[in-house]
């Protein structure tokens, strides 16, 4: 079995009621209860006035974790190659557009916004992180329903491999009506890792390796982080999450289609 | 280096490879009016037989625009028997997929759309996750060819399926797979249409990449698949190099000096280890817009200089946007294989600002090195150097 190796340089998230690093860790240690609550995020301040205006709540998700996990890494942004993992990416965004198709008479041509139209490829929160960090480095994007945490992890691996550190950036959000019936997400979650060259100085080692063995991810050790981490496909970090926070080694696999990504955290 | 020892297509211009290379050996278009929402005028690359075409009973739930292209795709030029062939020498967990698409199975969430009742709902036998999420395709792939290696679905809007091939070399190259499945589908959808219509980006005739009166994209839908593995006839056509990067200045104008574009082409060419002087044609991205021609235009001549021909096949079959770099490198396969560079179709008279050696005609030639471009929304770009193994 191949394993692949990377040092974790910085962590972030934000979710519902996981509010940041800082103020989540006694709730993923344990130590504090978890409360689900609205925990809505301010428009980003690293984008100019012009592109922030056209942002909507996924992609401020996604920049949020990408910038506090660069910021806890100590890395510069512009050198990063980037991994953006989503399973849905802009649902509300994809869903307006689809609003307008269907409510629009037959012989109009002039339906979609412009706006919502650029903002609905999948790597649009990739494409505002270049533009707000200047990055010229390349990112890949990457959706795989309920195996997008195990798939994106697994690409960043890669590009670790290679000989670059990376930022790796994992979120979903709710489908808006009527897709959220059809596709079900609970809560916002995003996750950030800027992972490294093993051995490099940061909170830990981890290892991957693909394991054609069926298995269930690992659910989080708090029952009470379990219902969004079954319902948010970001949210299967939440697990690696909980050891990085209590500083334990140990297995945090994730599912991955029929198969599994082993996923061993040693935390330094 | 990774060779890559299978290669097949579904576009406007036919189904397999050899209908790709009479159809460029000819020059002959496969841009028709746009009959699927004619409201939007415009000329589209439409694939024929895809209402027709059902796909096995096994695999009805993932039934859908984007699969059915797949799934034509993989049944032509005997690529289904060889990647079965390389899941039974390799083990079926050695043989990863790595496919991009930018709507995926979207065209079937049109439909439910339409259908919504009175109570506001989606119809019940709307499946989301076997259309329109992005893992449809992989999940299809999976079924249809009984791999169990590890799968992703890229979408990195029209660059999709030639950033595949990169993450695709990695597997290969970290030792988690012995070959891997890349390519993808970009099917005909309303949401696509129209929102280059939004932008203006829509050409009212068939599009004319390069051209002095270039005036947009005719939008085409496609799926091709390649079968990269570790170890191929000696003569495969290969990977040499690669090369990516963002452009970070906007979402949907490229940079206008095309660095971001200039940054690719140059890294594909260092990791190949070969120079400029080594590159035989540039396949340009080419969509047929005014500022994404002119920028690659600039970036190209920047890196190449006025030497090497260069042209874009988007004549042909349109821009099938995340299947264009799959297509692309299928199309210039054939080209290799017939000793002939494809000059631009369509085109009357090379904009006269542009300082390339933009070709409109054939040429023969004895290839050896391309250089195929592909970019997209959110300032991607990805070139691709390809060659002999």
């Amino acid at each position: 079995m191949t394993l692949l190796q990377a040092e974790i340089m910085g962590v972030s998230l934000w979710g519902p009621g996981l509010e940041g690093w800082a103020a989540s860790r006694a709730i993923l240690t344990g130590e504090a209860p978890y409360i689900a609550r609205e925990s809505p995020l301010a428009a980003p301040v690293m984008l100019p006035p012009n592109e922030r205006r056209r942002t909507g709540e996924v992609v401020r998700l996604a920049l949020h974790v990408a910038q506090a996990a660069v910021e806890a890494s100590g890395l510069a942004a512009d050198g990063l190659r980037c991994v953006f993992g989503s399973a849905n990416g802009d649902g509300p965004v994809v869903g307006s557009i689809l609003d307008a198709l269907t409510s629009a008479p037959p012989d109009r041509e002039r339906i979609v916004s412009p706006t919502q139209f650029h903002n609905s490829v999948h790597n649009a929160a990739a494409g505002y992180w270049s533009i707000a960090t200047r990055n010229p480095l390349p990112a890949t994007c990457l959706g795989c329903h309920d195996s997008t945490w195990a798939a994106a992890l697994l690409l960043a691996m890669l590009e670790v491999d290679a000989g670059a550190p990376v930022l790796l950036c994992v979120y979903d959000h709710p489908m808006p009506a009527p897709y959220a019936k059809a596709r079900p997400i609970l809560g916002a979650f995003g996750v950030g890792l800027v992972l490294g060259k093993p051995g490099c100085g940061g909170l830990g080692g981890l290892s991957v390796a693909h394991a054609p063995e069926p298995a269930r991810g690992y659910a989080p050790r708090n029952p009470a982080l379990a219902p969004l981490a079954a319902g948010n496909p970001a949210a299967q970090s939440l697990r690696l999450l909980e050891h990085l926070a209590l500083s334990q080694a140990g297995r945090c696999d994730a599912a991955y289609f029929e198969e599994s990504l082993r996923v061993e955290v040693t935390p330094a | 280096m990774m060779p890559i020892s299978a290669m097949t297509a579904v576009s406007a211009l036919g189904l397999g490879r050899a209908a790709h290379r009479d159809a460029l050996r000819a020059r002959q278009s496969g841009l028709r009016p746009n009959d699927f929402d004619p409201v939007l005028g415009g000329w589209i690359g439409r694939v024929e037989g895809v209402e027709a075409h059902a796909l096995p009973e096994a695999l009805a739930r993932l039934d859908c625009r984007n699969n059915r292209l797949a799934d034509m795709a993989l049944r032509a030029d005997g690529f289904f028997d060889t990647v079965v062939a390389a899941r039974e020498r390799h083990g079926a967990h050695r043989v990863g997929i790595v496919v991009g698409t930018s709507t995926s199975g979207v065209q079937a969430a049109e439909e439910a759309y339409r259908r919504i009742g009175a109570e506001g709902l989606l119809a019940e036998d709307f499946d989301f996750a076997a259309t329109q999420d992005l893992g449809s395709l992989a999940l299809f792939l999976r079924a249809a060819l009984g791999l169990r290696g590890p799968a992703s679905v890229i979408s990195t809007a029209c660059a999709s399926s030639a950033r595949c091939f990169i993450d695709a070399t990695r597997l290969i190259e970290a030792g988690i797979c012995d070959a891997v499945l890349v390519g993808g589908a970009d099917s005909l959808c309303r949401m696509t249409l129209h929102g280059f219509a939004a932008l203006e980006l829509l050409a009212p005739g068939p599009t004319k990449p390069c051209d002095a009166g270039r005036d947009g994209i005719s939008v085409g839908e496609a799926a091709g698949f390649a079968l990269l593995e570790r170890e191929a006839p000696a003569g495969s056509m290969a990977l040499l190099g690669w090369g990516a990067s963002s452009d970070a200045h906007h979402m949907s104008h490229p940079h206008p000096e095309g660095a971001g574009a200039m940054r690719a082409m140059a890294e594909a060419l260092d990791r190949a280890g070969l120079t400029p002087a080594d590159v035989d044609w540039v396949k340009l991205h080419g969509t047929g817009t005014r500022a994404n021609d002119a920028m690659e235009d600039r970036a190209v001549h920047a890196i190449f200089g006025d030497r090497p021909p260069v042209s874009s096949t988007k004549g042909w079959t349109g821009h099938t946007l995340g299947a264009c770099g799959i297509l692309e490198t299928v199309m210039i396969g054939e080209c290799f294989a017939e000793g002939l560079i494809a000059g631009c179709l369509g085109v009357a008279v090379v904009d006269p600002e542009f300082r390339c050696r933009v070709i409109k005609g054939n040429e023969s030639a004895n290839l050896r090195h391309a250089v195929t471009n592909s970019f997209g929304f959110g300032g991607v770009n990805c070139s691709l150097l390809l060659g002999r193994a």
